[in-house]
This record gives C-alpha cells, sequence and structure tokens, in this order.
C-alpha cells in the first residue's frame, strides 16, 4: 500500500536541499510513528520516493511524496494529523492520499509544475516593472520559437523554451507576478529561471543574481488526453 | 533581517556553501519569548555547525539551560571561511542561530573548547560578534564570555580571552552562577563586582584576578590571586550521580548530515584504565556510570522526540561499563523492532564485541579496530596501555574467524622512551594479523576477499594533568623521522601489500603541544596568528605552520622551551593551579614507573591511590554506592 503526501515549504526551511529534506521525512516518519514499510537488509530503509526535487531557496505549495505502508486500511487523517505534529512551522502537510495501485510513483510521473514568481524587495530597482514584464511575455508568446541556451555541467545546447511552457502569463495584481507552468519531468526538464533570463533578455536587462522570489504551486501528471493532473488529484 | 526571520540576507544565504548551517529552526531548537527570560545565554562550539551540533556536552548544557524558565539558551557555531570573509567585508555582526540577533545582545558567551587547534577560531567568534579580545577591555555592554571544556585544564594560553573559565563538569554550578548574575544585576554592580564574586564560586576561575610571576629560564615561578577572597588552587566540579542529573531527552536535529547524525548515549563518564599519554583518563575521573534502566528510558525517549536511525553508545571506553551485556540484549530486541542502527565505538575486540557486532553491524562493511598505541609489550607497559601482543592477536582471530577481513590499527609515535624497535613492533604486530589470515582462512573461503590492514599513526602531544606532561615532545623532523622507519618496517613484512599506511601531519602536533602546555605569554602568539588571518587551524587545508612559526618569532617564544623541553620534577607548571582531584604527586610517581616499563592496574583491579578518592564518587573507594 502506498500514500501520496503533499507538503509545503516556506520561510527559512527553504535554504534545505532536496537530500536533507529526505533525510528530514525519514526522521519525521519516525517521529510521527507512521507505520512506513521498509527495505529488507542490515540498513532497512523507508520505502519513500518524491517527485521532482525543489531548488535551494524557493518555496513550495506542492512538493510530493509516496511512502509505502505497511497497514492496508490506513487512516490517512491520522497520518496527516500526525506528520504535522512532528513537523517543524515552516514544512506542512497538505494532504494524505491512498494511491490506486497502477498509480506510476511519484518521481516518474511528474510531467510539469506550475509556479508563481515575483522580484525580491531589495532587486525591484533593477527589474522591470508590471507593464514591461506584461509586453515581454506577449512578445515571448507570440514569437513561433525561444532559443535559450541551457547549459548544465555536462553539456551545453539549444533549446526552443516553446516546447515546454504549457501556459504563462502575468497575474492581474499591482506588482509583477508572473505565473507559468513548465515541463519539469525527469527526462527533459526546464527551470523557472530560463524562462525569466530569456524575457529579460528580449529588452535587454540582465537579471540580477537572486533576483527572483519562486514559489512552487503545484506538480502535474499528464492524463490520457495530454491534460495536466495534479499529482494530489491521482490519489484518493 | 530578512523577511523570513533571518539575519542573513537572501543574496548572503544563496551564495554560501551550506546555507542550512545559518538559518536555525531546527526539530527541538528551542524558542522563547526574550522579554519572558532573564538571562539569555549563547552557547558556542568555535568550528563549523557540522562539527558543533555533534558535541553532547552542548546538547546536555543546552537541555539544562533550557529548563530553566528565567534563562533562554541559544547556539552559534564558527561561520565557515566563505561566510566569514562575507561578514568582515559587509560588517555583519556574528548571531545565534535561534533569536538571528547579534551575539553581542546576549548576557553570556559560553565557548566550549575541545581541542587546541580552535583556539584562533575563539578569537574569530569573539572578533565577529564585536566583543572585544580580552577581557580587560570588555565593558557592560558585552556579554560575559565564558570557557568550559578539557582544554580549560590548562586555560593560561587563552586566559586572557576569557572572562571566566568553569573548571569541570557543566550540570552542577551553572544554577549558582544565574542566580548570583541575577542578584547583582539587580542590585546595579558592576561587572568588575560580578566577576569577583563569581571567582568565589567552587569550580570557577576569573583569570584576570591571578598573576603569574617567572624565573629567570621562563618557566613558572608563582601564580596567585591578587584579589582578596578568591581561592588559591581551583578545583573541579564533578556530577557525583549521573542518574540523577541533567540528559537531552529532546536534541536539536539538525537539517545536514552532522559528524554524529545519530542518538548519542553516554554510558558512563571516566575511564579505569589509566594509560599515561591519555588526558581525559585523569581529568575524568573518578569513573561513574549511567543505571540501564535511566539509559534504556532516556534512549527510547530521545529515539521518539528525534526520528534518528541509529544510535551510539559512548564513552571513553565502553567495555569497561560494567552493565554492557545487559543493556546491549534490551536496546538489540528494541531496536530491531524500531528499525534502529546500533553502533558500537570505543569497544575493546574480544569474543563478546565480536558477538555483538555480529548482531548489529554488516561485517562486510564494518571493520574491526584495535588501538594498541604502541608497536611493542615494551612500550605499551611504559604507557600502561592494558593491551597484550596476545589479546590483540585473539581478538583478530577470533574477527577472521568471524568473517571479518577489513582491520583498523591505531598507533603513537613519538611516545616518552620510546626507540626504533618499538616502532618496527608495529610492521611485525600488523605481519602477524595479516598472516593469520592467511593461515586460517584457505584460498577458496575467501569469500569477502582477502584481508586488509589500514595502520594509522599519529604523533604523541604530551598533556597537561598525564604522567607525561614532564616529558620532551619530538622535535618535527624526529617524528617524520619515526615516520619513516615505520614505514619502512611495514614495506619489509611478508604481508605488507595487505598494509596500508598513513601517518598524521607533524606540523600541527608540535603546535598543539605549544598551546597543551603554553603559559599566559602564549596567549599573543595567538593573537598574532589570527592578525595573520589563522582560523579553522584543526583543518588541515586551512592551516598554515609559517603563521605560527613567524607569531612565535615575533613574540620571542620557541617550541624549545614549549615543545621539545623535559621538564624537571619540581617545575611549577602554569595548570598546577588547577585541582582534578589526580595529585601531581601520582603523576610524578607514574612517570618514573613509565621509565621502568612498570604497570599500574586500572581502578577496577585495584585502587592506584590517585586522588581523585576525595570526591566520594563513582568506582572509587569509600564513595556512596547505590543499592
Amino acid at each position: 500500500m502506498k500514500i501520496r503526501i503533499r507538503f509545503t515549504k516556506h520561510g527559512a526551511v527553504r535554504y534545505i536541499g532536496h537530500l536533507d529534506v529526505m533525510r528530514y521525512f525519514q526522521k519525521c516518519i519516525r517521529r510521527a510513528h507512521v507505520n512506513v514499510s521498509y527495505t529488507g537488509g542490515y540498513s532497512p530503509h523507508q520505502v519513500m520516493t518524491f517527485a521532482s526535487p525543489l531548488g535551494v531557496g524557493m518555496e513550495s505549495e506542492g512538493e510530493y511524496m509516496d511512502i509505502g505502508i505497511d497497514d492496508e486500511h490506513p487512516d490517512t487523517g491520522a497520518i496527516l494529523n500526525a506528520l504535522n505534529e512532528a513537523s517543524v512551522p515552516g514544512i506542512r502537510i497538505r494532504s494524505v492520499k491512498i494511491l490506486p495501485e497502477d498509480a506510476g510513483n511519484a518521481m516518474a510521473s511528474v510531467y510539469a509544475s506550475e509556479y508563481e514568481i515575483t522580484f525580491f524587495e531589495d532587486k525591484k530597482a533593477d527589474c522591470p516593472d508590471k507593464d514591461k514584464l506584461s509586453g515581454l511575455i506577449d512578445m515571448m508568446l507570440s514569437s513561433e520559437k525561444c532559443i535559450y541556451h541551457k547549459e548544465t555541467k555536462k553539456t551545453s545546447r539549444d533549446i526552443d523554451l516553446k516546447e515546454f511552457i504549457y501556459d504563462l502569463r502575468m497575474e492581474d495584481t499591482e506588482e509583477p507576478v508572473v505565473r507559468m507552468t513548465i515541463n519539469s519531468s525527469s527526462s527533459d526538464s526546464i527551470k523557472p529561471v530560463f524562462v525569466m533570463e530569456y524575457l529579460m533578455n528580449l529588452a535587454d536587462i540582465k537579471l540580477p543574481d537572486n533576483a527572483l522570489k519562486i514559489i512552487r504551486l503545484d506538480m502535474f501528471t499528464q492524463g490520457e488526453n495530454g491534460e495536466l493532473i495534479s499529482l494530489e488529484d491521482v490519489g484518493i | 533581517m530578512s523577511s523570513d526571520g533571518l539575519f542573513l540576507s537572501n543574496d548572503i544565504l544563496m551564495s554560501v556553501e551550506k546555507p542550512e548551517r545559518y538559518i536555525g529552526n531546527e526539530v527541538n531548537s528551542c524558542i522563547k519569548d526574550p522579554d519572558s527570560v532573564r538571562v539569555r545565554f549563547i552557547m558556542c562550539f568555535p568550528d563549523v555547525y557540522e562539527i558543533g551540533m555533534s558535541h553532547l556536552g552542548i546538547q546536555i548544557l543546552y537541555d539544562m539551560f533550557n529548563s530553566f524558565d528565567d534563562v533562554w539558551c541559544e547556539r552559534v557555531y564558527s561561520p565557515w571561511i566563505d561566510l566569514d570573509k562575507i561578514m568582515r567585508e559587509k560588517h555583519i555582526p556574528l548571531f545565534s542561530l535561534e533569536s538571528q540577533r547579534p551575539v553581542k545582545e546576549a548576557d553570556f558567551l559560553g565557548i566550549t573548547i575541545q581541542y587546541e587547534m580552535c583556539y584562533t577560531n575563539i578569537l574569530q567568534i569573539l572578533d565577529l560578534s564585536g566583543i572585544p579580545m580580552e577581557s580587560k577591555d570588555r565593558t557592560e555592554e558585552d556579554p560575559i564570555v565564558i570557557g568550559g571544556g578539557p582544554c580549560t585544564y590548562n586555560p593560561e594560553p587563552i586566559a586572557d580571552f576569557f572572562d571566566i573559565f568553569y573548571i569541570g563538569e557543566g550540570e552542577t554550578r551553572y544554577r549558582e552562577l544565574l542566580d548570583l548574575y541575577e542578584k547583582m544585576k539587580d542590585e546595579g554592580k558592576t561587572r568588575e563586582e560580578f566577576l569577583i564574586e563569581a571567582g568565589k564560586i567552587n569550580g570557577l576561575y576569573v583569570p584576570r584576578f591571578y598573576e603569574p610571576s617567572y624565573n629567570d629560564d621562563g618557566t613558572l615561578k608563582d601564580f596567585r590571586p591578587v584579589v582578596d577572597g578568591l581561592p588559591l588552587k581551583v578545583r573541579k566540579e564533578v556530577v557525583k550521580d549521573l542518574d540523577d542529573t541533567y540528559y537531552p531527552k529532546k536534541p536539536v536535529v539538525p537539517y545536514i548530515r552532522c559528524i554524529q547524525d545519530r542518538v548519542v548515549l553516554e554510558i558512563m563518564r571516566g575511564c579505569i584504565r589509566g594509560c599515561r599519554f591519555c588526558q581525559a583518563g585523569e581529568l575524568y575521573r573518578p569513573v561513574r556510570e549511567r543505571s540501564v534502566e535511566k539509559l534504556l528510558d532516556t534512549v527510547y525517549q530521545m529515539l521518539d522526540s528525534t526520528g534518528y536511525e541509529e544510535v551510539s553508545l559512548s564513552s571513553l571506553s565502553s567495555s569497561d561499563y560494567t552493565h554492557l551485556p545487559e543493556l546491549l540484549d534490551n536496546l538489540i530486541v528494541e531496536c530491531e523492532k524500531r528499525k534502529v542502527n546500533i553502533t558500537l565505538p570505543s569497544l575493546r575486540i574480544d569474543a563478546f564485541s565480536l558477538d555483538v557486532m555480529n548482531k548489529v553491524e554488516d561485517i562486510k562493511k564494518t571493520s574491526v579496530t584495535f588501538a594498541p598505541e604502541a608497536g611493542s609489550q615494551r612500550l605499551r607497559n611504559v604507557i600502561n596501555k592494558g593491551l597484550t601482543e596476545e589479546d590483540i592477536l585473539s581478538g583478530s582471530a577470533q574477527a577472521i574467524s568471524g568473517g571479518w577481513t577489513k582491520f583498523k590499527f591505531y598507533f603513537m609515535l613519538g611516545h616518552p622512551f620510546e626507540n626504533d624497535d618499538d616502532i618496527l613492533g608495529i610492521g611485525d604486530l600488523a605481519n602477524k594479523v595479516a598472516a593469520e589470515f592467511f593461515e586460517m582462512v584457505p584460498r577458496d573461503k575467501r569469500v569477502n576477499g582477502p584481508i586488509s590492514i589500514t595502520v594509522s599513526t599519529s604523533f604523541f602531544v604530551p598533556k597537561p594533568f598525564t604522567a607525561f606532561q614532564w616529558a620532551p615532545q619530538c622535535t618535527t623532523d624526529e617524528f617524520i623521522r619515526k615516520a619513516y622507519v615505520c614505514r619502512k618496517g611495514i614495506s619489509e613484512q611478508l604481508n605488507q601489500k595487505r598494509i596500508h599506511y598513513n601517518w598524521h601531519d607533524a606540523d600541527t602536533s608540535v603546535i598543539e603541544a605549544l598551546l597543551a602546555r603554553g603559559d599566559r605569554k602564549v596567549a599573543a602568539v595567538i593573537k598574532k596568528v589570527y592578525e595573520k588571518g589563522g582560523i579553522y587551524d584543526a583543518w588541515s587545508d586551512q592551516y598554515k605552520h609559517e603563521r605560527w612559526i613567524e607569531a612565535l618569532d615575533e613574540c620571542g617564544l620557541g617550541l624549545d622551551f614549549y615543545a621539545f623541553r623535559e621538564r624537571k620534577d619540581d617545575e611549577l607548571f602554569p595548570w598546577d593551579f588547577i585541582d582534578i582531584g589526580v595529585s601531581k604527586a601520582f603523576l610524578l610517581k607514574e612517570y618514573k614507573k613509565a621509565a621502568r616499563g612498570e604497570i599500574t592496574s586500572n581502578c577496577r583491579a585495584g585502587c592506584s591511590g590517585c586522588g581523585a578518592a576525595a570526591f566520594g564518587a563513582g568506582i572509587c573507594p569509600g564513595a556512596y554506592k547505590k543499592t
């Protein structure tokens, strides 16, 4: 039996890296006395899978992990309460759902992520205002290809961002707030900063270091007809 | 302060390695309303977070202080060199993890001093906090700076930097000190007046009210208080009953992986063995044990509150804990249920310990460790290491038949009265263990591969309050020659291909000796090294020997005097004003016995009259024992 846990990450804990979040939950699950399944052997590990890792410094409303449970009828409400009780204020459990037998695990099935992006207060002066940014987004949406030079530790190549963007828009707020849904599958993905850098480039603005306040809102899998389904809605 | 309540800006946190070191907010960290407490106490381990967070002593005191309603205890560690640089450039003061406020706002800054090579980091902490480095320059605006831990048994090289030293175990006298502080604050008394009264509490030493005088040859002539009412001798503090004291049931759980990423259960304090090079073995006398009942109750609470998946039993020599089988029987059963691993450092290898290791560890992944410390029986008698070649070879034979193939051996080079034959004994011993393997395990039975033996040597550093406190240390050249003799001795063995040899750095060992047995004059050297940019001297990649040599020259001091010289029997030592229970006469007798290669029995086999019985605790004859 597997359950899917949706959690949020806000405040100081956003500086905790992905591997340490995994280690954090291994301990949190033990503190909460959740009946988690273990692998065999001399050093048993909890059966646990995380969806796409969140970058250090980002916050989130929609992080996911699947864990094995040694219980055919787990009380998801009780698990949610116990985990929240054992967790720090910056990490909250939003939902616990039973995962159907045929559901893919969180890591394999994640396809896209939705982000909300604003500029940090102390960097706003060096970033475009709402109207300017709005214009840049329109420019990007209306062009056929958006070539971005993607560099990783191993490779460096040109990609067309448009193939990776499913939604990109300005929120109707006073301050500039960008929302985007982009590919974050484990095979081929982009980061929100790629899109923001591309937008700035269009106006010949260099994006200042650490200017973006990024919140991941949710993660999605792809339905049969290509529609995006929140990972949370896969569970029951 | 950033919007997350953090002291450092997002820009800085995103630009340093491991920002998790600086954000606090860990599970079980203690947050109090600063307006609801009367005293703010900040505990510091002057090294990087992952090292400092692994220290049990701070966890015990953190738990104790925060159990007091009128006190808020927080933590601070040395910023790593990347953040250190930024803080200096941008004039950002050092801050504590819990409140994320400047250290300077606290009433007390307590620094635990676990090894000599962290002395420059103490100055880093004070400097970054904006606290004057020397006690005499501090004002009513500065926190009271207290030092504690093993290095404070010779506090003199760092005496100028501290307002108070707490000599001994922290559980006993802090309440009294805090009460005094609150009372004198209410009465509007000055810092100076408070420090004088603090110096009258047993175990507390206020260095600025004591003055040394020196002989023409540089040795200490006299050392006494210059303020009325302060004691001539400061006696260490001891917890008499380890079952009736503080122990952290909810230790802070770090986010990043620390050196001790597990529950640490201290099963006893002190060691019965009395190895003549070992400072801890004398400082923590008398040996006191915790009861199995209390330990089990504590460890399960700790596992529940932390979620750790591993527990480690801690002591100087766990095999000497009298109730070890009973403790382990219970622990192994319960930990298997909980899927918790057990690790057992400092176990003597014998049938019992191998049986336990077999139950709790994967033989393929773990190694069997011996610490003979000296290569020949003659020299093991000199250092009073109660471990014979027969013990080692029968232990290794049992381990080999149990399936272990990885062996580690720890030795020291440069013991007093050592000769080259003793060093060659190291290779001989390792070779004998390898030969055992090839004799005992036929080729087709070597399923875990052939035996692999790692021999490590460190260099002997004479320490205060040991039998070897009079002894000369080898020069760096002599150390390197000895390491060469050892390596050559190993390479000439028949099974040399199965033996890997590595040795520690000699340069830091002589500086460690300078700091360990130094006097107040050495403070100037430490300050100069710090001013030359020296911090993190305990890290070999940060350590720069030239800084220390230059600083010594500039101060007109030398290693010949502090490290390489044999002290006269009747020399007055800078640390002689501290009373650890173990008498100087006993230690001198031990030094003379060492020269003759005579051994002294351990505390359990029979009392040797070291003097620690005066505390009336633990194993000592006449001590009150619980039934």
